[in-house]
């Protein structure tokens, strides 16, 4: 049974003072984690990691909490009110999941101050909101490699959703490494404005192929584009999940997000009474961010570019925001040997050269 | 810009259009009846995961569009006996239909995920569906051909048949449809499983030939713009054709002026384009129709002879 959005707003009177479907009933006096998921759990993407990510949450504390979610939550003021009800049906610690979630989360600290929040992406903190986020832009710079190695025409696709930092750190760190290793490569982008609407993402990733792409990535939920490339013999990624089975030809490796860690400590730290406000950034190094198995397509000499930056980032040899950088005007961004620093990666709203489109 | 870039940006627009076009005309023939049916979005849903898992079961795509179809007419009885049966109101229950579908092609499709089937493509020879220049004709799922012969088909039965007259008469006027001895609720319950029917079908384009797989609320929407779509052509079949692939060349361009970076202005801007265009056409035929409006007279109001 799952709760959707709405007719948790329509029953929220009736089942205030009871528990959320999933509860345990028999468990003295469990800590309840709330989480708001963006999209359906069933999205095989962003929400189906968090989803994973609760469940493993579970597992490994067993009856000392009790976590609920709802699902489909916008971002937007509707939010809001769906926070409130899970606040106010005892859930003490509660993760919203998506960028969007930044506003309604701070007020919703503001209003219930023994309530601790953990905001996905977000870069607002308060003393009972902590963000927390994944280098998904290391496991990006794997997929640069490959692609730029990969390309027989150059030209990559870029699918994100929307301009915000966390999409931006994706298309740069994704576009350098693939310049490092094809000096020639351009990255074509197409931002859908959607996260999640696999109809759209199917079109984009068909026009992308028709401007010449033959290595398509995308940064929004669904398999689609990775359907759409295996379906026209090009290449894809998959993002989030491994995302093989829709794709056994066109998938050359995925970012996998893993979440299950850091939702254990925090609702652990929460028991234990030691929850602080923070902000984390866990990465490959902590297996946040973890890198599929590579396709049988993928040359040996590729998989061997690639695994020699996923070495580097493991010991700190290697960062893919490494001077000189450039903007899309041309101008320095990063002085050459330089690095960019977490506050600088958190806040990136301008893209690299080589960037065409938006 | 040569011509094999031209078709590919075509069969694009078709591959956007079909679905809304097909799910618009099942609407169109529920609003002429008289009965508005909110319910699309849930019909399309409960007609993707329908049709995927029949398909998917079966290794027969004819069978799991035939699956949808029927999956899309027996949910919109629940709509129809509600509405006409117990008279209650059209817009409510429409909304919570679209809910109802939301929810139960969840419940269905829980087992679905994660799994895919091969995409339900041209019947025609390679020769012709994967050449780059005949694909314009020939390339395209069935699906797409037996759209625009529902089009053409309803927009006959409207115009020119007896049927349709009476049907547009249940819309027009059900009390003297009832009058001269038409069942207005029979009539009615037709047209809403029509209607339900053609919504399957449409969301089984999704999980069938755009994207073959099943993911929860995969349609994000498009049920919508059909229902909008509607209003739209002014319920008239023709400009329902050229609105739904109007539509789908607005969402189409959006995507090539991103990605080319001929933006000039803000991606957002391109994002509502069609519904600034939806606008713009709207007060344009407003403008022109000043005879009234073409909106069947009973839509919406349910109807209770007092006999």
């Amino acid at each position: 049974m799952t709760i959707s959005r709405r007719n948790l707003l329509k029953t929220a009177a009736a089942t205030s003072a009871l528990p959320l479907f999933g509860s345990n009933a028999f468990a003295a006096d469990p800590l309840k984690v709330g989480f708001i998921y963006l999209g359906p759990i069933g999205d095989y993407g962003w929400t189906w990691a968090h989803e994973k990510g609760r469940k493993a949450m579970v597992e490994a504390l067993g009856g000392k909490v009790e976590a609920n979610y709802v699902e489909n939550v916008k971002e937007d003021a509707s939010a809001l009110p769906i926070l409130r009800d899970l606040a106010q049906q005892g859930h003490k610690l509660i993760f919203t999941t998506s960028f969007g979630y930044m506003d309604q989360s701070l007020q919703l600290a503001k209003e219930f101050p023994d309530v601790k929040i953990e905001h996905c992406t977000g870069f607002k903190r308060a003393d009972n909101v902590s963000t927390y986020n994944s280098r998904f832009h290391q496991g990006r710079s794997v997929l640069g490699t490959i692609a730029g190695l990969t390309t027989k025409t150059n030209t990559i696709g870029y699918l994100g959703s929307f301009k915000i930092p966390e999409v931006v750190l994706g298309v740069n760190s994704f576009t350098l490494a693939a310049q490092a290793v094809n000096p020639n490569v351009k990255v074509k982008l197409i931002m859908i404005d959607s996260w999640f609407d696999p109809a759209k993402e199917a079109a984009a990733t068909e026009t992308l192929a028709n401007l010449g792409c033959d290595v398509i990535t995308a940064h929004t939920d669904s398999p689609a584009t990775l359907q759409v490339c295996e379906q026209k013999g090009i290449f894809g990624f998959g993002q989030g999940a491994d995302m093989s089975k829709f794709a056994p030809k066109a998938h050359l490796t995925a970012i996998e997000d893993i979440w299950g860690p850091y939702y254990t400590s925090r609702a652990q730290a929460a028991l234990d009474g030691t929850w602080k406000s923070t902000d984390t950034w866990w990465g490959m190094k902590e297996g946040s961010v973890v890198i599929s198995p590579y396709n049988a397509s993928v040359t040996p000499e590729i998989a061997a570019a690639a695994d020699k930056i996923k070495a580097g980032w493991l010991d700190g040899s290697y960062d893919v925001f490494t001077g000189p950088i450039a903007d899309q005007a041309g101008a320095e961004k990063v002085a050459k040997g330089a690095r960019l620093d977490d506050g600088a990666l958190a806040t990136m709203d301008w893209f690299v050269k080589g960037v065409e489109g938006a | 810009m040569n011509m094999v870039f031209i078709i590919s940006a075509i069969v694009t627009i078709v591959g956007i259009s079909t679905p809304i076009l097909l799910a618009a005309t099942g609407e169109l023939v529920v609003e002429k009846s008289g009965v508005l049916n909110l319910g699309i979005e849930g019909l399309m849903l409960v007609g993707a995961v329908t049709g995927f898992a029949v398909t998917f079961t079966s290794f027969s795509p004819w069978l799991g569009v035939l699956a949808a179809a029927a999956a899309g007419a027996s949910a919109s009885m629940v709509f129809a006996v509600l509405v006409l049966s117990l008279g209650s109101n059209q817009v409510a229950t429409g909304l919570a239909l679209a809910i109802f579908g939301i929810g139960l092609s969840t419940l269905i499709g829980a087992g679905f995920v994660g799994i895919i089937v091969p995409p339900f493509t041209s019947i025609f020879p390679d020769v012709l569906a994967k050449d780059p220049f005949w694909r314009v004709l020939f390339g395209y799922s069935p699906l797409v051909y037996m759209a625009l012969a529902i089009v053409a088909a309803v927009g006959w039965f409207l115009k020119y048949t007896r049927a349709g007259l009476v049907l547009r008469a249940v819309g027009e006027n059900d009390l003297s449809a009832h009058s001269i001895g038409y069942s207005v609720i029979g009539i009615r319950y037709g047209a809403i499983a029509f209607g339900g029917a053609l919504a399957g079908i449409a969301g089984c384009y999704f999980s069938m030939v755009t994207t073959p797989m099943w993911a929860e609320q995969m349609t994000a929407g498009r049920g919508w713009i059909a229902l909008a779509l509607v209003v739209f052509a002014g319920w008239k079949t023709r400009r329902l054709l050229v609105g739904a692939y109007f539509f789908g060349m607005l969402m189409t361009l959006e995507l090539y002026a991103k990605a080319t970076g001929f933006l000039y202005l803000p991606s957002q801007f391109w994002a509502a384009m069609p519904y600034v265009m939806a606008i713009v056409v709207l007060a344009i035929i407003s403008f022109r129709d000043r005879s009234g409006s073409e909106a069947p007279a009973c839509l919406g109001k349910p109807f209770v002879p007092n006999t």
